[in-house]
């Protein structure tokens, strides 16, 4: 019969009038400044760079300036640029640095792609999304103080990814420090073994 | 208490009480004035607080059925922290709307396009003159008062058809065109579906008509004309027709915002857009007040026993009401096409409404059938518009619908 | 019939479409030509209609696009192939999960990459997902040019809110999901994720059900739909039109079974079709296609194997597929979402071209609307289903 169909349309929105009182899923509403939902850990935003170290975060930065992310960058809005000098890094091996690290992040798209790339884990996502600034030149161009952040930063927002990485890193550092035991030991071998014989260039 | 005793109790008599002593300071000559511009200030300052809750009930009630929240951040200014649950946010609104910059397109005709605004409220405005709030309450009592309240609501759509010409965009003119032919086709449902009152109480004095509606059977069944089998329908007829005068949701056309922007508002800014947004409430105000007064009994209280209730209030609150249940609507349907529009007022709604100017015409003649002959008498006045409701309805639908679907193979 | 027999060429122009009312009659005065966009409430984005009215009658009707365009192609072909992943989410912003997905597999077809089984379940997964969130804001906003205050777009905002909510917690990012990778998925899900998209998976039909009674039977929506902006086969095909729009006018024609590209062939889903190709079908199409993606979420879920999500093979630096060309293809939710692209062995593709089904189901535009009122051009572009950030590219 006509009429029956908005009838029906009409107890839907009533249902949904009762409904937003009492049933959370129909109201999923969240009041933004006052409530804030809880970010999920794979949220990502911004990058910045990680320093191993609190109290010297420009003495400990991961990056070694090799300019992947730079290169990888879709819309290239990261710019680097190499020291001169070589700065001994965490573990104490002597290793470029970012003379000058920007990310310009009027242009920058959020995409994790520098993160992916980045063979030193030196560069991950932050989650702050309460950025707004009111100049937008200077205010959005990140450079290398404002993106250092501390690695118990980077555990605080993504717990489960950083202590992945930590595990990662540690292992890579244990075998790079054993391979320069072996190393080191084969050096004081063939060091000590050298004065009494020099063997000829070994054919391949 | 006796029906004398209500009639004359404090709270009833309370407004026109306050009018007189107010009065009364004023020299005799002018008496007569201040008397007129009390009612006039009165019926603004009530209807003008009303309108402004009913934006924001309008808002947050919509925001309800969709699941939100709705406006409820503006407090007062200078305290942190007091939200009201939004309830100041039309008079946030209204200061927004009054402080915007006016705009007038450099085309337009200027003339009609300052004049339009200012026509549309003030016709939507007389139409109150002659609504009776309350048992005492009725700004002016006119002998042909249906006849003054649908010339006056008529005149709003002309300005209307003056905003949407005089604006010079190609919009505002196609929805200006789009109100002459809704006006022209709902007029006519709107003053048929209340003929059938008019016949049966044979006056076309407001107050009257819900004196008619007075009484009730057992003391609970009120006498109201929606609980006729001919008031039903033409109750029904009315809703359609309101809201397709007040140009609302599904009718709302001449500013649909999907095709046409904002129709005739397209080319009004600040305070102007405010008055025709006013106009637009004031209109649907008045005329959920006529189907008040006309079929749901006025300022008569529903059952006996509440009768102390003011009368003023209960006609407030069965305003309110009305006015949810067009928001109801307008959270729920979507809009027609101009030439549905149309053909839904030439071929069923006219038809139904002078099929059941018939049916009260039945209604009257049998007035003095009782005891068995009363249920054939119900019968036949539910078979003479029920029966023509189910064929119109099924010719004005033929062809749609829901459909059944295949699957490929 | 086959729709697909080549039958006697029809030029376009000439073919019989809707008939248009003349307009030399002295009783009709002047055209009207309404410029629609690219600023107007109901155009999608940036679209442009410039249109001729007799009356409220449209007489022509010409598309205006390419406001939105952003370079695109070319774009991809100056980055490496992993840079242009996350543009491809821009393409069509409201489905980023099946653009990645068309991209990925035309690259993995180009470098012959292999997937591994839980990255394809996991593909298919989130494919469907994004035809949910497609679908349901297409209904929605649909409904909201036939005219409705918002009522029905905002019940579908608060059902795709919740599957956005699970890209977020997924990929990092609630619409720019750049998720898939050459060779696999980025992201493994967790147990935990899992169970939410369960979850949200059964109870979508109840909001199906509750928004079909809420407006598929009411007679306004009925009157303004069906017999609107009708299509019929012939004409769809010769147009190149795909997907829910082309099935709506009865054309057998979806390629997750056509193609059956990734695991689509080993899930049990049937491809509704319409009978009268106007827009109460290519409504129900879209209703009844999320349906059938309820039921493949259902089958994926019970069958998601363990194991890796990434090619152990696949490179993320220096990915340079060897010389050649490839076109990869899917059903996305708007129609044929394909990829061309040509390698020349360096880290960049010599060409990139995508196949948008906006912009091809776009064309037939005037034909649909031609002898309609402007309200129901609105209604009809509307059904057809365009993101304009795809259509310009």
């Amino acid at each position: 019969m006509l009429g029956s169909g908005i009838i029906n349309g009409l107890i839907v929105t009533a249902k949904n009038f009762a409904g937003s009182y009492h049933d959370p899923e129909r109201m999923v509403t969240v009041e933004y400044p006052e409530q804030k939902t809880v970010l999920p850990e794979n949220y990502r935003n911004f990058p910045f760079l990680i320093t191993e170290n609190a109290t010297d975060p420009m003495g400990t930065l991961r990056c070694v300036a090799c300019q992947i992310c730079e290169k990888e960058c879709p819309p290239q809005c990261i710019i680097i640029e190499k020291s001169k000098d070589k700065k001994p890094d965490a573990t104490g091996k002597l290793q470029l640095y970012p003379a000058i690290f920007g990310i310009d992040t009027s242009v920058c798209m959020s995409c994790q792609i520098c993160v992916e790339v980045c063979p030193f884990d030196a560069i991950k996502m932050d989650k702050v999304f309460e950025i707004a600034t009111t100049d937008r030149f200077q205010d959005l161009f990140l450079d290398r103080e404002r993106l250092a952040k501390p690695n118990s930063y980077y555990h605080e927002i993504h717990p489960v990814e950083a202590a992945e990485v930590d595990g990662r890193l540690l292992a890579e550092r244990k075998a790079a420090e054993e391979k320069a035991k072996v190393a080191a030991a084969a050096k004081a071998a063939a060091a000590a073994a050298k004065p009494v014989v020099t063997p000829p260039p070994a054919t391949p | 208490m006796s029906a004398a005793a209500l009639t004359d109790s404090f709270l009833e008599r309370a407004p026109l009480a306050l009018r007189d002593w107010v009065v009364n300071f004023l020299p005799a000559p002018l008496q007569w004035l201040g008397h007129h511009l009390i009612t006039i200030i009165a019926v603004l300052a009530v209807f003008g607080t009303f309108f402004a809750f009913t934006t924001i009930a309008e808002r947050k009630l919509l925001a309800r059925l969709q699941n939100r929240l709705g406006p409820n951040r503006s407090g007062l200014p200078w305290i942190k922290g007091l939200t009201l649950f939004g309830l100041s946010q039309p008079f946030a609104d209204a200061i927004k709307t009054l402080t915007k910059e006016d705009i007038v397109p450099a085309a337009a005709d200027k003339c009609l396009h300052f004049l339009a605004p200012v026509i549309v409220v003030a016709f939507s405005l007389m139409t109150f003159a002659v609504l009776p709030f309350g048992r005492h309450l009725i700004p002016v009592e006119l002998d042909a008062a249906l006849l003054y309240f649908f010339a006056a609501g008529a005149a709003t759509e002309l300005a209307i058809f003056m905003a949407g010409w005089s604006s010079r965009n190609k919009y505002s003119l196609l929805a200006a065109m789009r109100a002459l032919a809704q006006l022209i086709s709902y007029e006519l449902p709107l003053i048929l579906s209340v003929v059938p009152i008019v016949l049966v109480t044979s006056t076309l004095s407001t107050q009257n008509i819900v004196l008619a509606q007075g009484g009730w059977t057992f003391g609970f069944l009120p006498h109201w004309f929606v609980f006729t089998p001919w008031g039903f329908p033409a109750f029904i007829i009315f809703l359609v027709a309101a809201l397709a005068e007040s140009n609302r949701s599904p009718f709302d056309l001449p500013e649909a915002e999907s095709e046409l922007i904002a129709g005739h508002l397209t080319e009004y800014s600040g305070f102007k857009y405010a008055l025709f947004f006013m106009a637009e409430y004031f209109g649907l105000t008045a005329l959920s007040g006529l189907g008040v007064t006309l079929f749901l009994g006025g300022w008569q209280a529903p059952i006996a026993a509440l009768q102390f209730i003011p009368s003023y209030a209960w006609f407030m609150l069965k305003l309110i009401g009305m006015l949810v249940f067009f928001i109801w609507i307008r959270g729920t349907l979507l809009r027609l096409r101009i030439d549905q529009l149309t053909r839904l007022a030439w071929q069923f709604l006219v038809p139904l409404a002078l099929l059941n100017v018939g049916n009260a015409a039945f209604w009257i003649l049998t007035a003095s059938w009782s005891g068995p002959l009363q249920l054939i008498r119900w019968a036949i006045s539910l078979a003479i518009i029920v029966i023509p409701f189910i064929l119109l309805g099924r010719t004005l639908t033929a062809g749609y619908a829901p459909r059944t679907y295949r699957y490929a193979p | 019939m086959n729709p697909f027999t080549p039958s006697a060429p029809t030029p376009f122009a000439s073919a019989p479409g809707p008939t248009v009312r003349a307009v030399h009659d002295e009783f009709h005065g002047d055209l009207l030509e309404v410029s629609m966009g690219p600023q107007h409430p109901s155009t999608h984005g940036v679209f442009r209609m410039v249109a001729t009215l007799d009356g409220e009658q449209l007489v022509k009707l010409k598309p205006v696009f390419g406001y939105l365009h952003r370079n695109h192609e070319k774009i991809a072909e100056n980055t490496t192939y992993l840079g242009s992943m996350p543009y491809t989410d821009r393409l069509d912003y409201l489905c980023s999960m099946s653009t990645n997905w068309a991209y990925a597999l035309a690259v993995e077809r180009l470098a012959g990459q292999a997937v591994p089984e839980r990255a394809q379940y996991l593909r298919i997964i989130m494919a469907e997902l994004t035809r949910l969130v497609n679908h349901s804001c297409l209904v929605g906003f649909l409904f909201n040019d036939l005219g409705t205050s918002f009522t029905p777009l905002l019940y579908a905002f608060r059902e795709r809110e919740k599957i956005i909510d699970l890209f977020e917690s997924l990929s990092g990012s609630r619409m720019m999901c750049n998720y898939q990778r050459f060779g696999g998925c980025r992201v493994d899900p967790t147990p935990e994720w899992l169970a939410a998209a369960q979850q949200l998976v059964d109870n979508f039909p109840r909001f199906l059900d509750e928004y079909e009674r809420m407006l598929t039977g009411n007679e306004i929506m009925l009157a303004r739909t069906q017999g609107v902006g009708r299509l019929d086969a012939t004409h769809a095909i010769n147009a190149g039109i795909t997907g829910p729009v082309l099935r709506a006018s009865g054309v057998d024609y979806d390629l997750r079974k056509v193609d059956a590209y990734g695991f689509y062939a080993q899930f049990d889903f049937r491809v509704p079709l319409g009978a009268h190709g106007d827009t109460y079908d290519r409504y129900m199409m879209r209703i009844l296609e999320m349906r059938e993606s309820v039921k493949i979420l259902q089958q994926a879920f019970k069958r998601l194997p363990a194991g890796p999500i990434m090619d152990p093979k696949a490179k993320l630096r220096g990915f340079r597929p060897k010389a050649g060309e490839a076109y990869g293809r899917l059903e996305g939710p708007k129609g044929e979402l394909g990829f061309f692209l040509i390698s020349d062995g360096s880290p960049n593709p010599y060409r990139y071209r995508v196949r948008p089904p906006s912009l091809i189901n776009l064309t037939l535009l005037e034909e649909m609307c031609l002898g309609h009122t402007i309200a129901d051009a609105v209604v009809i572009l509307g059904s057809i289903d365009i993101v304009l950030g795809e259509v310009d590219r």
